[in-house]
């Protein structure tokens, strides 16, 4: 992008920037022509051609209206309005680290009281806003799970999502072979299944560093699944578990009738009180993985982590024992893995393979790498943006109106999920939180600028 | 290598680093596929001092620091740390026949450092290092760096990280000590002020000073120094010097370090060992090892161009020769040696020459017409070398090259250096240069 430009300039001229917009438009028209205004479907006896004039000449006017501007206000201009921008999002940058605490506490409090404020602010979607709640809570837990090993600890996990399905394979399994085991028994078990799957993944890759260690724990991801899809006899292969019980509030079950929550407490029956419940327990033990995590850096584990992201070998003469080091960060991430992946399968009530691709460990970490690495508020706003997000494309009316009645807009969040990535990868190469805390401080608390930190293996 | 050549200070009474070392390297050998890093290096450490490893680039010193800290495996050979007094021999021989690492004794404890993994001789054994290239975390402050440091004491304080999550009140306190240990490492390095900045922004000087004090933080027995004052200005050359000195009066650490800069090396060091080409050519004090010939005709050996960008290998051979003898080897100038101080070599040569093995090459008494051939041309011979090798009598390019086997073996000893010629190839490099006719004295140089 030329955002240089000199003052005495032909090309800033008002009528090179409309020729310049024009020939972008007729481009578009011709490029489009076929994609965009004829349309072929199939009908009896051939192909019937539908044509679409409205959606290809709305494409060429927003291409023209768009080069246009940009021309005008960025490129052709003596004063580009993106040197301002530059320069704000600079002040934004510093003042951030101040608006993360602030926006911290604003959401946390929002987090305690969400479920009545969609129950009295709107009754109709109640129920369809706490289930994205808990999809966001559920995303913000994995990613803060996965920020102590990549973020922490700077080692490239691509396979995530294998303690995840770890975590939720150990309830499933469990629940539906011993009938006294519930939700609550289950969570531990299926946190230390996931910890030991952790470290059994920890082993090998332990000498591997960059490149080589992404792509070992991308495999590891991939043969969980594949064992998890054709070890039928005992996962149920593509057919899944179903039926896995719910979790209880102290023995009381969120069913209709006698004995059940509503009934105990007096309250009228309301499939609303199971998703309230369940929102306070992906809420609670999402806490508990932010509160846990944020005491480990502050302990001599925590410090070794990030210690080994700046230096390995450093470390290692310093007698830290790295090993045992990157065990403990693979475990510890495996384990809240394995947590929110037993809270998704009691959630969702039936597991399958399908759940747990690659794209899962995909979104994960970019979770963690838009938010910025190391940084916990950072994986709260990524997560609600893009998890959040891509829901919300689903509801944009407006946009069928432009684009025709069979636009569905959930078809192109790949498309915007990529395009928002690289926009604020350009805007904040480091995340949107890039400033590290220190952990120890004498006298005076002072962030660290990402320019300084390490990214670790396999950035 | 011939033991004549390693000599100490005073004959007979032996030294302190060999009565009470700290560290003992015996047999050390290192290879990397066929190149020999080291062969056959035996060296003490003495408990309490500071022993410096000098030598021109490429000796192999780092390598006996890698050997040393664990990074690298050696070949062969064995390395002995010892804690509390003495020699501790038996207990070290009855553990280099058994399987074990480490035992403690009735003195103390004995570590056979080949054995153990780096991270262990840093816990264990209490070996602390610095690196050529610094290595900090630069991307934690000041205080963070140093609270890593004292990792091991931190995590048994925090019950391995179980206590330290419920907070119990002994890791506080630990943790109260740490800080307050590495505020005393600061305050000795003069970065107190510095101690919330990241590591990474700290100036080049102020990296250094950081880095021994973070090795400095794991109370280490032996802490070596790669190069510590690389890079730092004569002032804070200084203060290195102090900073050394005062770890050695009131700390119980000893210090092994690599040093280029001779003003360090020699004002502070205790006990020095010389390597070339991965052996000792030397070792002993400072003025045993500056009075040294075989050091100064490794240092002098080099190439003419690396003296001169080394002023201070330079100053080392003008203060151990003398300046006369200096100008008169020509370090600047290039001169024909004056025939008194040929004679006088001469003479030693023949007194010395059946002490040598091999036979002594035939010399001329005298240049051939057209004056001597510059045998500095030989990559390997320097003007200290020249000038001895004119006291044989060899004074063309020529002459070297008849040298065969036993020849090669006489001078190779009679110089101080055996191995060197055939290494460096003299005899083959003497004759394309007798055929090329070049390297007159009196010719562009």
């Amino acid at each position: 992008m030329s955002t240089v430009s000199t003052n005495v300039n032909p090309e800033n001229s008002f009528q090179a920037s409309i020729k310049d917009a024009l020939l972008a438009a007729f481009l578009t028209g011709v490029l489009g022509f076929y994609f965009l205004a004829l349309r072929t479907d199939i009908a009896p006896g051939g192909l019937a051609v539908t044509t679409r004039w409205g959606l290809w000449f709305s494409a060429i006017a927003i291409v023209f209206a768009g080069r246009l501007l940009l021309n005008l206000f960025v490129w052709r201009t003596d004063k580009p309005v993106t040197r301002g921008l530059l320069s704000a999002s600079a002040g934004v940058g510093t003042a951030l680290p101040d608006l993360g605490k602030w926006l911290g506490r604003a959401l946390f409090a929002f987090a305690v009281i969400l479920p009545f404020f969609f129950i009295i602010f709107f009754p109709g979607q109640q129920r369809q806003y706490i289930d994205l709640a808990i999809l966001i809570m559920t995303y913000i837990m994995l990613g803060w799970g996965l920020n102590i090993v990549v973020g922490l600890a700077g080692l490239l996990d691509l396979g995530y999502v294998a303690f995840y399905a770890v975590g939720a394979y150990s309830f499933a399994l469990l629940s539906t072979h011993y009938e006294f085991i519930g939700f609550w028994t289950a969570l531990p078990l299926a946190g230390l299944l996931a910890a030991f799957w952790g470290v059994i993944l920890g082993f090998p890759v332990l000498r591997l560093r960059g490149d080589y260690l992404a792509i070992v724990t991308l495999a590891f991801g991939e043969i969980i699944r594949v064992v998890l899809l054709n070890w039928y006899e005992f996962t149920g292969g593509p057919n899944g578990i179903s039926g896995i019980p719910k979790p209880t509030f102290f023995g009381l079950e969120f069913s209709r009738g006698e004995g059940g929550f509503a009934d105990f407490f007096g309250l009228e029956f309301s499939t609303i009180h199971r998703f309230v419940y369940l929102y306070y327990i992906i809420f609670l033990l999402a806490i508990i993985t932010n509160i846990v995590t944020m005491r480990l850096r502050r302990l001599p584990v925590g410090r070794a982590w990030e210690a080994l992201r700046e230096d390995e070998i450093a470390c290692r003469s310093l007698g830290i024992n790295t090993t045992n080091t990157k065990l403990t960060a693979f475990a510890i991430g495996a384990m809240f893995g394995g947590f929110a992946g037993s809270f998704f399968a009691t959630r969702q009530g039936f597991i399958s393979p399908e759940s747990f691709t690659f794209l899962e460990s995909a979104i994960i970490l970019a979770i963690v790498v838009l938010g910025g690495l190391g940084s916990q508020i950072g994986v709260v706003i990524a997560s609600i943006v893009m998890i959040g997000g891509i829901e919300m494309l689903r509801n944009i009316g407006f946009l069928s109106q432009i684009f025709g009645p069979g636009f569905d807009p959930t078809q192109y969040r790949m498309l915007i999920f990529g395009l928002a990535m690289v926009l604020i990868m350009v805007w904040k190469p480091r995340g949107l939180i890039s400033t590290r805390e220190p952990s120890a401080v004498l006298k005076e608390k002072k962030k660290i600028g990402a320019d300084m930190v390490a990214q670790g293996e396999g950035h | 290598m011939s033991a004549a050549a390693i000599r100490k200070p005073v004959e007979g009474a032996p030294a302190k680093w060999d009565e009470d070392p700290v560290l003992t390297v015996e047999h050390l050998t290192m290879r990397f596929g066929g190149l020999v890093a080291i062969n056959d290096l035996s060296f003490n450490v003495g408990r309490g001092q500071i022993t410096a490893l000098i030598g021109p680039n490429g000796a192999g010193k780092t390598t006996v620091f890698n050997c040393v800290t664990g990074f690298y495996k050696p070949t062969e050979g064995r390395i002995v740390m010892r804690h509390g007094p003495g020699r501790q021999q038996q207990a070290i021989d009855t553990l280099t026949q058994g399987g074990l690492k480490w035992q403690a004794t009735g003195e103390g404890a004995v570590f056979l450092l080949e054995r153990m993994p780096d991270f262990e001789i840093s816990h264990q054994a209490k070996v602390a290092r610095t690196f050529q290239n610094i290595r900090l975390f630069g991307g934690m402050t000041v205080l963070e760096n140093l609270l890593v440091a004292q990792h091991n004491v931190l995590m048994r304080a925090s019950g391995f990280t179980l206590g330290g999550i419920v907070g119990i009140p002994s890791f506080r306190k630990a943790e109260k000590e740490a800080i307050d240990k590495a505020v005393y490492w600061l305050e000795q390095v003069h970065l107190i002020e510095r101690a919330d900045d990241p590591a990474g922004d700290l100036p080049y000087g102020a990296q250094r000073r950081l880095e021994i004090a973070r090795a400095m933080c794991t109370e280490p027995q032996l802490l070596c120094l790669d190069e510590p004052a690389a890079g730092l200005n004569p002032r804070e050359s200084a203060e290195l010097n102090e900073l050394l000195q005062f770890i050695r009066a009131n700390h119980e650490t000893s210090i092994l370090l690599i040093e280029h800069d001779m003003g360090v090396v020699m004002e502070i060091s205790d006990h020095i060992v010389v390597l070339d080409y991965g052996v000792k050519i030397s070792d002993g004090d400072a003025d045993f090892v500056r009075n040294d010939p075989s050091v100064i005709a490794a240092y002098l050996g080099v190439e003419d161009e690396e003296i001169e960008a080394a002023p201070e290998v330079a100053s080392l051979v003008v203060e151990a020769i003398g300046e006369g003898a200096a100008k008169q080897v020509g370090i600047k100038a290039a001169a024909v040696p004056a025939a008194a101080a040929v004679a006088e070599t001469a003479a030693t040569a023949d007194s010395e020459a059946a002490s040598h093995p091999g036979k002594r090459p035939s010399g001329l008494a005298a240049a051939r017409e057209g004056g001597p051939d510059r045998l500095t041309r030989i990559k390997g011979v320097g003007p200290v070398n020249e000038k001895k090798l004119n006291g044989l009598g060899i004074w063309h390019f020529d002459q070297v090259a008849s040298w065969k086997k036993a020849e090669v073996e006489w001078v190779g000893s009679y110089l101080a250096f055996p191995g060197r010629i055939e290494r460096e190839e003299w005899v083959k490099q003497a004759k394309a240069l007798a055929k090329s006719g070049k390297g007159k004295t009196g010719g562009a140089k």
